[in-house]
């Protein structure tokens, strides 16, 4: 029995993974199905396949973009990230992936300071952040049809080399914002300095998955009130911050009968719209969390008051931008807790 | 024996899964067939629907051309009474929740993996809970994914 399922695992893991199959799982979500973005930057375009190599894939997925929504895959074995490879590369046979040495351009990141200033910074930020928004959208109104990638990205920087950003400056990428400066009257030795100077934003990556670990998951305080008196007082305080009741519920509303239920933990769910469109226009996954929520838990004659802790979500959302977000929702919970507990 | 053998299963199973911090599908049926097709493996995991929350009230009055958005929470009844009981800090993060939300004519859903809560409750039997439901999570989200297509 062991015999024939180690075997039958073994034989699975050795078959060729298939690219659609995988790319279906991690990727469309954001890339979308056939790569035609809309959604995070379209990978399916002729002129973004001829103008990077193979390299460029298999980094950007073990790296992911830190802080820029794009997971690093880091169990991906090598076959695997190599089939979802050759599954991009099929969407355009007649796109040949190049090759690049791996060798440094030479500039002069001074003067690639300059023109970067005043030919990038409107699209791509005056450091290299990357527009606003993220790969994800959700059907709203935006700046740009494609957000213009970060370039002081340690995930784009560890994947580029500077003959593949070259590259880039020169043909621009036909289909998207992203146009050959070339063509702009920029010179060869122009370029050269824009890319010593994009190099020059490398920094080293905080990664998301330790400033995750490092937050603690909730945030509890214990009351010295009645479990009543405490779900009034986080009520009060939460309308006191200028937040709309929604309703309230036992945690087991939905699972048990009514007769059946513990009535000793209550969720209190409360919003801001302002808020809510704020946190979800940056990255609609937030509202996974939202709208706000109290719990209030009653337990061996102790009453405790909680929440997620927000300042998590923009490490595990892997989106930099959130953070303000979440460093305000945090403030809002860890007050009313603490006015709920007064 | 047995439990040398279980702890080599879930090695071999171990091997083949990631540990992406969240769980996102791309479906590409509409807002209404996926969220149908999401309480429904939802079920057949052997879970129950406990609330389907609106995140969109008066989105559509802030620009936003959807207004397609809810959280989906779900749980065992007799699971999720014996942890809160045992473990009353992981109440904020109970029950499970997938949300799941418009965009365009495909549908988003998009989950926490429980397993990245494993550090900050670094309990050995919540780890294997964590598990067990990363991999619910996954056969609920793949089965949306598939039925879409
Ligand atoms: C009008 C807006 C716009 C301007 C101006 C612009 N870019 Fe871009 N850039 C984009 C967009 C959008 C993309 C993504 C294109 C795609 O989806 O393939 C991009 C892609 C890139 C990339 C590839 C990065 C990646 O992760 O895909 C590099 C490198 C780059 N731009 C550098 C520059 C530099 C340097 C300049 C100035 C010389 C510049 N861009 C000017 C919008 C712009
Ligand atoms: C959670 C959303 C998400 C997932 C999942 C995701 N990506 Fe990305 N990806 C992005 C975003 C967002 C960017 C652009 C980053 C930026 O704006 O700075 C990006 C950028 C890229 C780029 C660079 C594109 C360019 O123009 O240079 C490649 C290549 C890429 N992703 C491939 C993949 C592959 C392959 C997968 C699946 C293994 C994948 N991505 C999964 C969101 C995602």
């Amino acid at each position: 029995m062991l015999m024939l399922m180690l075997a039958a695992t073994a034989g699975e893991a050795t078959a060729k993974p298939k690219g659609a199959q995988l790319y279906g799982q991690h990727c469309a979500v954001c890339h979308g199905e056939n790569g035609t973005g809309g959604v995070g930057v379209p990978l399916a375009l002729p002129g973004f396949l001829s103008s990077v190599d193979d390299a460029y894939f298999r980094e950007t997925m073990r790296l992911g973009r830190p802080g820029r929504v794009m997971p690093a895959f880091t169990r991906l074995s090598d076959a695997e990230i190599n089939a979802i490879i050759a599954h991009i590369r099929s969407w355009q046979k007649d796109a040949a992936a190049p090759s690049f040495n791996t060798q440094p351009v030479k500039g002069d990141a001074k003067h690639g300071a300059k023109l970067f200033a005043q030919h990038c910074a409107t699209c791509h930020g005056d450091q290299g952040q990357g527009g606003h928004g993220t790969g994800v959208t959700f059907s709203r109104p935006r700046d740009l049809p494609i957000i213009a990638p970060a370039l002081n990205n340690p995930g784009f920087l560890g994947a580029a080399s500077d003959n593949m950003i070259k590259t880039t400056l020169m043909k621009g990428r036909a289909g998207t914002p992203m146009v050959s400066f070339l063509e702009q009257g920029l010179s060869e030795q122009d370029i050269d300095d824009v890319v010593s100077y994009v190099r020059s934003f490398a920094t080293p990556a905080e990664s998301p998955q330790a400033l995750l670990e490092a937050e603690p998951a909730m945030l509890v305080m214990e009351s010295s009130y009645s479990l009543e008196e405490t779900v009034a007082a986080v009520k009060r305080a939460a309308v006191g911050k200028n937040f709309r009741l929604i309703r309230d519920q036992y945690l087991e509303d939905g699972l048990y009968s009514e007769e059946e239920l513990n009535s000793k933990q209550v969720m209190v769910y409360f919003c801001n719209f302002k808020f809510l469109y704020d946190a979800l226009a940056l990255d609609p996954r937030v509202g996974l969390f939202l709208p706000c929520r109290v719990t209030v838990v009653e337990q061996d004659g102790k009453v405790l008051v909680m929440t997620i802790n927000p300042k998590r979500l923009s490490h595990l959302f892997n989106n930099a931008e959130l953070e303000r977000a979440c460093d305000e929702m945090y403030r809002v919970y860890a007050d009313i807790l603490e006015e709920a507990t007064l | 024996m047995r439990r040398f053998l279980s702890a080599l299963l879930l090695c071999v199973l171990s091997a083949g899964t990631y540990a992406e911090d969240m769980l996102m599908i791309r479906s590409r049926a509409a807002f209404e067939e996926s969220m149908l097709l999401l309480q429904q493996a939802i079920s057949e995991q052997g879970y129950a629907l406990s609330r389907v929350q609106r995140v969109d009230i008066g989105l559509s009055e802030f620009g936003y051309k959807t207004d397609k958005y809810r959280v989906v929470f779900f749980g065992k009844p007799e699971e999720i009474r014996d942890l809160s009981a045992r473990y009353p800090e992981l109440i904020p993060y109970l029950p499970l929740q997938i949300a799941i939300f418009a965009e365009a004519d495909e549908t988003l859903l998009v989950a926490a993996n429980p397993v990245q809560l494993s550090a900050a409750y670094a309990d050995p039997e919540l780890d294997k809970r964590f598990a067990q439901w990363e991999q619910d999570m996954r056969a609920i989200l793949e089965k949306v994914r598939k039925g879409g297509d």
